[in-house]
């Protein structure tokens, strides 16, 4: 009789592999991606620069001396000054700020919001998926950048206004790839399952759907922290980022340095290195956490 | 593939117009009143009443929404732009004259991005995980970094200090004066090109790498070939396609550096038409080149497409 068989695994009792502890996974990461590790390094040290700007800074990045107006790097002004007589470090790590604040806000509102609407076209479909899917091609159809620039010169040049400008273009191909993610996730079993016991569209989504796709969110995430970096400093390069005399590194490019070029190369050099090093970091930590997360997707 | 050129075709039309849509939401409906910002916007100070009613006439701004937008559209299908505010001709005659520039500024930088960016990524791949695979993987991923607008700078600062060379300010298309044309378009193409390279790079890498790890691979190696014929006949050749795509598709990462790179080679071509329009608040031009740009996009994408359709005849069927 079907009763009297013991079920086989009634008393099975299988250890389960102990969770690894938070310095146990940032180890296994230092070990495997070295890359990786370097550029989470490079991410630290933007961040301290950028928190403690006001200690480490040995200057005021606001106030000139005029009597100091482009003079070379020197041990009072390790990299020199620039044509108002300001120091170029402190200006560089007041940056920092600028740099991290933009990248942060404008890949965290693109990805989420992208994400929302990949989530939402995937798990409803038809109607809405269509709807929402013509949207995308059509904001696909800009350039990335031409986009970010025609909506920041609508926009005026502020700070808040280059993250929303930066944050527009992300959307639509943050949702493509988190919508393709979405649909696998749905048609699993346990999804049906959860469906057929009565749950409700709402605990589908939080608690199946959202949990499942946030691989890819975190990946995209990453990827675009950089790329947003970059927008940042190209847009305030083009003028219509931050104004006067915020400290912003695409603006310290801007204007007078190249036509200084001659006289202070300084001017020009030092902020570009900052904003390369920033951006390498953040794409080489993308990159590690990609191939961690994701195998299938070495590259 | 008759019919499948059709569908394509068909398909771009409403994301066209959508984008033609999109573009007029941006100008007009994004809370900021273009009149107001053609004079220096609201901290201006006093604007006469007046002059801001004729400008909003002058752009048909006093116009119903819905008009507006008849008016844009119907200009959209004709081609036909309005006149720029700057300099009163016609948005289309004034893009004519500096397509050429730009135009050879992308193809030149593509072609050269393309002969760094294979033979960089093939070697790295078949040297997968040595110090060569390492090097260009992190020097193409440094090129992803640098923004192409401090190459810019730094080669003019190069030049400038080294060889007391200023930008030449009138551009001489190649079939007048080649040697003058490449004095004057290697340093922007250069400094367009490698970004695209870092790109590239990585994707021939990437799918080259997958590729080798093919069964026919093994099948050739096993025959004996030698390494050449194995690499670039048999595995090079089937890794191209993901390549071509991203070379058409990475576009939009081309006209992102035309805009940067012209403005600091200050080459007059399309990108810093652009930037001129919005520094001067031509606002006519932004939004038709805007839509331009992006007409552009799309049809370059979808000869990207077909052109992959035509080398793997199983899309087509899809």
């Amino acid at each position: 009789m079907a009763t009297s068989i013991e079920l086989a695994h009634a008393s099975a009792s299988a250890t389960l592999a102990p969770k690894p502890s938070v310095t146990e996974v940032v180890a296994r990461f230092v070990r495997t991606k070295p890359l990786g590790a370097a550029g989470g390094v490079i991410i630290l040290g933007m961040l301290f620069l950028a928190v403690f700007a006001q200690m480490l800074a040995p200057y005021d990045p606001y106030v000139g001396d005029y009597g100091l107006q482009f003079s070379r790097p020197s041990a009072e002004h390790w990299f020199g000054t620039d044509e108002f007589g300001r120091d170029v470090m402190s200006r560089i790590m007041y940056g920092a700020r600028i740099a991290l604040f933009v990248g942060f806000t404008a890949s965290l509102i693109g990805c989420t919001i992208g994400a929302l609407l990949g989530v939402i076209s995937a798990y409803w479909g038809g109607r809405v998926d269509l709807l929402l899917e013509r949207l995308m091609d059509i904001l696909l159809a800009f350039p990335q950048l031409i986009l970010a620039l025609a909506i920041a010169s609508i926009l005026g040049p502020a700070v808040q206004n280059v993250v929303i400008a930066i944050s527009i273009p992300v959307i639509p191909r943050v949702a493509r790839v988190v919508r393709s993610a979405a649909l696998s996730v749905k048609e699993n079993v346990y999804v049906e399952a959860v469906q057929a016991l009565g749950a409700t569209r709402r605990r589908v989504i939080l608690q199946h759907i959202i949990p499942n796709v946030a691989a890819p969110y975190i990946i995209m995430l990453t990827a675009q922290l950089g790329a947003a970096i970059l927008a940042e400093a190209a847009l305030s390069y083009l003028g219509l980022g931050a104004a006067e005399p915020t400290p912003s590194w695409g603006l310290m490019l801007s204007g007078s340095a190249p036509s200084y070029a001659e006289k202070a190369p300084w001017i020009a050099l030092f902020p570009g290195i900052a904003i390369s090093l920033g951006v390498f970091g953040f794409n080489l930590f993308g990159d590690s956490l990609r191939d961690a997360l994701d195998p299938k997707l070495k590259g | 593939m008759g019919t499948y050129i059709t569908k394509r075709l068909l398909l771009i039309v409403p994301t066209l117009i959508g984008a033609a849509a999109l573009v007029f939401v941006i100008m007009r409906v994004i809370p900021g009143d273009v009149a107001l910002l053609i004079f220096g916007g609201d901290q201006a100070g006093q604007i006469d009443p007046k002059q801001l009613a004729d400008m909003r006439h002058r752009l048909g701004l006093d116009q119903p929404l819905i008009v507006q937008f008849g008016t844009w559209l119907w200009g959209v299908l004709r081609f036909d732009f309005g006149n720029s505010l700057w300099t009163g001709r016609p948005v289309i005659e004034e893009l004519l004259i500096r397509l050429p520039l730009s135009l050879e500024l992308a193809i030149a930088a593509t072609i050269v991005s393309v002969l760094i960016a294979i033979p960089l990524g093939m070697l790295a791949a078949i040297r997968q995980d040595t110090w060569v695979d390492y090097l260009v993987r992190v020097v193409s991923i440094g090129g992803l970094a640098i923004p192409s607008f401090w190459v810019g700078i730094l080669c003019i600062l190069m030049l400038v200090i080294f060889f007391g060379w200023g930008p030449p300010l009138e551009f001489t298309p190649p079939w007048i004066d080649p040697w003058a044309n490449f004095q004057m378009m290697i340093w922007p193409v250069v400094t367009v090109g490698y970004r695209y390279a870092a790109v590239t790079t990585r994707m021939t890498r990437s799918t080259l790498l997958e590729v080798l790890r093919e069964d026919y691979i093994r099948t050739a190696w096993a025959k004996g070939l030698r390494e050449r014929a194995v690499v670039i006949r048999h595995a090079l050749k089937n890794s191209m396609l993901p390549v071509i795509t991203l070379v058409g598709t990475e576009f939009a990462f081309l006209i992102g550096g035309l805009v940067v790179t012209e403005t600091v080679f200050t080459l007059n071509g399309v990108g810093r038409f652009v930037v001129d329009a919005v520094a001067h608040r031509d606002y006519p031009v932004v939004q038709a080149l805007i839509f331009l740009i992006a007409f552009g996009f799309v049809v370059v994408n979808l000869l990207v497409d077909l052109t992959y359709a035509w080398f793997d005849p199983r899309i087509r069927y899809r």
